[in-house]
């Protein structure tokens, strides 16, 4: 693939082309530091992103299983109740397949707070129905009416309809994390334009004279151009590690998968942050490129 | 080499050149004179395309300069070293990177015996690693005849360049400007110090132009 001219110019400089321009200025520190935070508040920013992705999908994973309806009944109509209610989701419109629990395994969901030795046939427990919904969803309402006619005392869980809205929040907030990266992406472009144009103010004699002495433009642009370029991506390195080494503090993810607690990266995601500092260095390339040729054109 | 058809400039304030026809052959030497103010160096950047004609054209080595883009404006000058009289360089950079700027920006590599006589030649051998804002006037001027020729350019441009030496070094600068000259090359000197033109027809055939009442004459007899 063929490299555009700029981009070929500036992985192979002209010799001295970069001693050119003077060496130092409130400029370049300043370039390296705007690039170093922004990096830094983008590792966050992704990895805010990556972590709502991961709730967003928990969330929407848990809403395709199951509901369950508790049904409380008499001992000798549990069985009646609990076939007639099976009956009735199996012509529910939305419902994919539904099933009762075995006393098994509601001892096993038991267990953890009341021991192995429960002995749930002897107890006055409420059976348990799984329900799997099909796409589109079941009408809720509906079913809580025809339960309410076949099974009086069965209770419809639908422990679903309150995560949505969280799938759906973790979304946005995915979203917005994402949007953030975007945004810290285009301050750091602006910011980078402004370093660029000062440069380009305070350097205005050396241009008067490399253009006298038959400087082109491209020779003059890409003398500030590299050393932005450098500099943004020594900055943004920098701000990256210290990123990544925050988000490495953070306390790790628990079973109680709190969403604070989850805040960081997992697997692949921990090389994401390592584009940053290339996406930081075109950004700045971008930036310098542009704003160098438009200030060279506005001189003679 | 470079030709004024009918050039008018106007500033803004009023038109500071007017109906100037003037063609620099090549091998000529011509001296530009007249009073602080009178557009001797507008026409000089007239003549570089730093500034471009409000009216009739300016040629430079057969193309009119509004036709050039600024590549094309940036290849001519480097056919062209100027002089000025108020010079500048790149004070971050020693005396030999900045005579040897025009070789860096158009990717040539000098040949460092050549530099080591160019300098010799403009007699500031013995300041090679010297920072510009250390070297004197004249030194000054001096290191900037160097890097104006050291393209070998085909023109000349000088803009008071004895403005701010004594005359001592004036004769010296004039020397290397007429030795130049001797070599082939169209030498163009804009000063207001006509004994300095005396001196010069003293060694060389020279054109003295006169810029009056906005308009280029050949000068008469009284230089």
């Amino acid at each position: 693939m063929k490299l555009p001219l700029a981009l070929t110019a500036f992985v192979n400089p002209e010799r001295n082309a970069d001693r050119v321009v003077p060496p130092s200025g409130h400029t370049a520190w300043l370039t390296t530091f705007t690039a170093g935070a922004m990096t830094f508040l983008c590792v966050f920013a992704l990895a805010l992103a990556l972590a709502s992705g991961r709730l967003a999908n928990r969330w929407s994973d848990a809403l395709a299983r199951t509901a369950t309806i508790r049904l409380a009944a008499p001992p000798d109509q549990m069985q009646a109740q609990t076939d007639a209610v099976l009956a009735l989701l199996a012509t529910t419109p939305g419902v994919a397949s539904a099933r009762a629990l075995t006393d098994d395994e509601q001892r096993a969901l038991l267990e953890p707070w009341f021991g192995p030795d429960l002995p749930v046939e002897a107890l006055p427990l409420p059976r348990l129905i799984e329900l799997v919904e099909a796409e589109p969803g079941y009408d809720g309402e509906g079913l809580r009416q025809r339960l309410a006619a076949e099974a009086p005392g069965a209770v419809l869980d639908d422990h679903t309809r309150w995560r949505r809205p969280l799938a759906e929040a973790a979304g946005r907030l995915r979203l917005l994390g994402w949007l953030s990266i975007v945004l810290i992406g285009a301050t750091m472009a602006a910011m980078i334009t402004l370093a660029a144009n000062a440069s380009l103010a305070a350097n205005a004699q050396v241009i008067r004279v490399l253009r006298l002495v038959g400087a082109r433009d491209g020779y003059i642009a890409r003398a500030f151009v590299r050393r932005f370029t450098l500099r943004a991506l020594t900055g943004a390195a920098a701000g990256a590690l210290a990123g990544l080494i925050g988000v490495a503090l953070l306390p790790r993810a628990d079973a109680a998968g709190g969403f604070l607690t989850g805040l960081g990266f997992t697997g692949w995601g921990w090389l994401l942050p390592l584009l940053l500092p290339p996406l930081a260095g075109a950004v700045a390339f971008a930036a310098t490129h542009r704003a160098a040729h438009q200030k060279l054109k506005e001189l003679p | 080499m470079i030709s004024f058809e009918n050039v008018a400039y106007n500033y803004g304030g009023g038109e500071l050149l007017s109906e100037v026809s003037l063609r620099l052959a090549a091998g000529s030497f011509h001296f530009l004179t007249g009073p602080s103010g009178s557009g001797k160096t507008t026409f000089l950047k007239l003549a570089y395309a730093e500034l471009m004609p409000t009216s009739g054209h300016v040629t430079l080595f057969d193309r009119e300069v509004r036709t050039l883009t600024r590549d094309d404006i940036a290849n001519s000058r480097r056919r062209i070293g100027v002089v000025h009289q108020d010079v500048q360089f790149l004070d971050h950079l020693p005396l030999t990177a900045n005579v040897q700027l025009p070789l860096t920006v158009s990717g040539r590599a000098g040949d460092p015996r050549d530099l080591t006589d160019l300098l010799d030649w403009v007699g500031l051998g013995h300041l090679a690693d010297a920072r510009p804002p250390s070297l004197s006037g004249g030194e000054r001027q001096r290191a900037a005849l160097a890097r104006a020729i050291i393209m070998g350019p085909d023109v000349v441009l000088a803009d008071e360049p004895t403005g701010n030496v004594d005359w001592e070094m004036s004769l010296r600068l004039l020397k290397l400007l007429v030795e130049l000259n001797r070599m082939g090359k169209t030498i163009l000197v804009a000063t207001h110090d006509l004994n300095l033109i005396r001196q010069a027809k003293s060694q060389v055939s020279a054109r003295v132009l006169r810029i009056s009442k906005r308009r280029i004459q050949l000068a008469g007899a009284d230089l």
